[in-house]
């Protein structure tokens, strides 16, 4: 209280206690404000994942809500599940085939629309149209593109001699398919992220660039990639979670939803919404859940890797 | 999905079917005694408290069970069901809840049946009944002395659990018979009105297969639609199939049955079948371009062929089906008992179930009638189909209801087994696997369940 001395007789206990809230406000607040965050995030994330990984241990009667503790019996199913690993091959090959492409494509349209076009705004919103469509209408409609024997695309290529594609026989067609669609969906919605990342790149980098003789070409992959780099990692971690737990296109392929009667395109999340909702197998699809999550994990972490070696920033803050 | 896979299977079956429509067909003469008491019972029990305690009612259903309009909007119902029930109970309003399809359903109907939530109505599928039977302690006890005789035997028994608790009310059924193309048969030089049809398929699968092989042989072309629709019409005429009645054990690969069943139509198959995926894009259009001549159609199926092929005019219904009877879909309504109004709730299904509005949802949305003594109604019994050039569906789905047999035992993993051997016989179709290989993949499959 030897500081009180300097605060002379004003000082009351009410004074006091304003300041002590100030210090709290002070310290207190930015936590306060984010909490909401974290509240619905521990109520709505962090339970359901915990839960989940308690179901997965057990025998689960989720209408009952009761189960019996059955240790990892679940996960030793799963992994011994024929069904498993066709499921992971699938999920691999289709998001293999669809990121990579998208990517390309998206930074392309990006760096395309990044020019000064007429009409700029509208060519930015038209590129965002196939993302306003739901992914089950999109399913519907390119599966009857895609129907092997009345659909468009094997037409088409019946008219240039090509004998039709068995789309929902044959392992790699259907994967190119499902493919399709997601590109359809998303290729445009990474194009407006990669562009918003191109055009906050300061312009007299192109020029001082320019000036030292770097064409076109030259000053793509020197400048813009390297600049956009951060957001470039933003849409692969997303491709990558969205692309391991894809859903929609593959289970509006076929009018069962099954994956195909060879599991041709059954992916991760299908077959775990098949054991839980299909066989009302709760704890086997918990244990799939988590083994997603992990794949998942450990996918990000790599492509987190590839993505920091193989586009380097440019240091020098330069050129 | 799930209209179709879901929608393969299991056999209802009219049971003694001909004991139950000599006793329905009796007391409805004189004394209609489930109809009324049901009817009036619901009337009477309101009309003295008039100010009854308000309720509402909900009532969720799937697909088109033809209860009000709302179910398609471009038919034309002739009757409203469920304002007629308003009408006569105004104390109740109901909420009418329709989802598209029998899968959205039965994943609504699991997900809520332990916490709470579902409508005080909810219709069940014949698919998913066994299913529903492992919880028949969370559904209301609808047994009644006034509904003894009311349904086909086999309708009462699918829905009575081991404690002798009826917990659904039957709606429809789907005794099955063979639609066929007569210009398609004539070109194979084969009988192609209903009688000459219905004769020439008179018999066991062995003699279908053998139409089939002649129309193969004059044609070239595919005779049924897909080896699906054939596999649960053979199945569903083996009993016991997939599982032990008393243990539950899954005997599906003991059973030589079976397997034979699956060798009979793997050889048939490969000419004779479109090797289409039923409910596959390509499987309605070949409704109308000639990519098959006949195949097994319940009532309800008759909209299914009707809307996917307007432009064929040569579409027939042939009384008669390949080695006795067969039934495809079903189902029936049950009350949650956690529900808020389950005495209200009781009524209203056991209204909705009695056998003149049953032959009022037929006229409406042609869903076969379970209740025997609806066949005598001049709505189901006169009833013909114009797309099919006129065929008597009234008379003729009654006469394939009563040669319906008992169903085989369905238990827990009925689905999965099916599926298993579904989609061997799909892989056998699309030539990704020869028939024996397809069946040992089966195999490992049907060892994995459980």
């Amino acid at each position: 209280m030897s500081t009180t001395d300097l605060d002379t007789a004003t000082e009351t206990p009410r004074d006091l206690w304003r300041q002590r809230l100030g210090r709290w406000d002070l310290k207190a607040s930015p936590y306060l404000y984010i909490a909401p965050f974290f509240i619905v995030f521990a109520l709505f994330g962090i339970f359901p994942i915990i839960y989940t990984a308690v179901i997965s241990m057990m025998d689960w009667d989720t209408i009952r809500n009761s189960g019996e503790f059955i240790g990892f019996g679940n996960f030793d199913f799963v992994l011994h599940d024929r069904k498993f690993w066709l499921a992971l091959r699938n999920t691999f090959s289709i998001f293999l085939l669809s990121s990579i492409p998208q990517l390309l494509m998206s930074t392309f349209i990006a760096a395309m629309l990044d020019h000064h076009l007429r009409a700029r705004t509208f060519w930015r919103m038209g590129v965002l149209v196939p993302y306003v469509v739901m992914p089950v209408a999109v399913g519907i409609i390119f599966s009857k593109l895609f129907a092997d024997e009345s659909g468009v695309f094997n037409q088409w290529l019946g008219m240039i001699g090509i004998d039709p594609i068995g789309w929902h026989k044959e392992v790699l067609p259907s994967h190119f398919a499902i493919a399709t669609m997601v590109n359809f969906r998303w290729t445009g919605y990474n194009a407006l992220i990669l562009l918003a990342a191109m055009q906050a790149i300061p312009r007299d980098l192109y020029e001082a660039a320019a000036i030292d003789g770097a064409g076109r070409l030259r000053r793509f992959i020197s400048v813009t990639i390297p600049q956009i780099r951060p957001t470039m990692i933003f849409v692969i971690i997303t491709a990558t979670i969205g692309g391991l737990q894809i859903f929609d296109e593959p289970r509006m392929f076929d009018n069962t939803g099954s994956g195909g009667a060879d599991q041709q395109w059954l992916t991760i999340t299908m077959y775990m919404y098949n054991t839980g909702w299909g066989q009302l197998n709760f704890g086997r699809a918990s244990a799939i859940a988590w083994l997603l999550f992990l794949i998942i994990v450990i996918f990000s972490l790599i492509n987190l890797w590839i993505t920091r070696r193989f586009i380097k920033t440019d240091k020098s803050g330069g050129i | 999905m799930t209209f179709s896979r879901r929608k393969t299977a299991l056999g209802l079956s009219a049971g003694v079917a001909i004991l139950a429509l000599t006793v329905a067909g009796c007391s409805s003469s004189d004394d209609p005694e489930p109809s009324t008491s049901a009817t009036g019972g619901a009337m009477e029990s309101t009309s003295p408290d008039a100010n009854a305690e308000p309720v509402t009612l909900t009532l969720a259903t799937f697909n088109t069970p033809g209860y009000n309009s709302i179910e398609q909007p471009d038919a034309d119902y002739e009757f409203d069901l469920i304002q007629e029930y308003m009408d006569a109970n105004p104390n109740v309003t109901i909420t009418y809840d329709r989802k598209a399809e029998s899968g959205d359903a039965r994943t609504n109907f699991f997900a809520k049946l332990g916490p709470g939530g579902l409508a005080d109505v909810e219709m069940v599928e014949v698919d998913w009944m066994p299913e529903v039977m492992q919880y028949s302690d969370l559904l209301a006890d609808l047994t009644d002395p006034s509904l003894d005789g009311r349904w086909l035997d086999s309708k009462v028994a699918d829905a009575t659990d081991k404690d002798g608790r009826l917990i659904g009310a039957g709606t429809d059924v789907g005794p099955q018979a063979v639609c066929y193309r007569s210009s398609l048969f004539e070109e194979a030089g084969m009988a192609s009105d209903p009688a000459g049809v219905a004769d020439l398929l008179d018999g066991d699968w062995a003699n279908f297969f053998d139409v089939g092989q002649q129309y193969f042989d004059a044609t070239g072309k595919a005779f049924f639609d897909s080896t699906g629709g054939i596999w649960q019409g053979m199945i569903n005429q083996i009993d016991p199939a997939y599982e032990d009645a008393d243990s539950g054990d899954i005997i599906a690969l003991d059973n030589p049955e079976v397997k034979a069943a699956y060798d009979q139509l793997t050889a048939a198959s490969k000419d004779q079948s479109t090797h289409l995926g039923q409910w596959s894009e390509d499987w309605f259009a070949g409704m109308q371009n000639d990519a098959f001549a006949v195949m097994l159609c319940p009532p309800w199926m008759l909209g299914v062929i009707s809307g996917s092929a307007a432009d064929a005019t040569d579409w027939n219904i042939a009384n008669v089906y390949p080695n006795g009877g067969g039934n495809w879909g079903g189902s029936w309504l049950t009350v949650p008992e956690n529900g808020a109004n389950v005495d209200e709730a009781k009524k209203l299904a056991d209204w909705l179930t009695a056998p003149e509005q049953q032959a009022k949802a037929f006229a409406n949305a042609g869903t076969y009638p379970s209740q025997p003594a609806a066949y005598e109604d001049p709505l189901v019994a006169s009833a013909s189909n114009a797309f099919f050039n006129d065929a008597a569906t009234g008379t003729i789905f009654a006469d394939r209801a009563q040669a319906v047999l008992p169903s085989p035992y369905k238990g827990t993993y009925y689905f999965q087994v099916n599926t298993a051997i579904t989609d061997a016989l799909t892989r056998v179709d699309d030539g990704t696997d020869a028939p024996d290989a397809s069946w040992d993949k089966a195999v490992t499959d049907i060892n994995n369940i459980g």
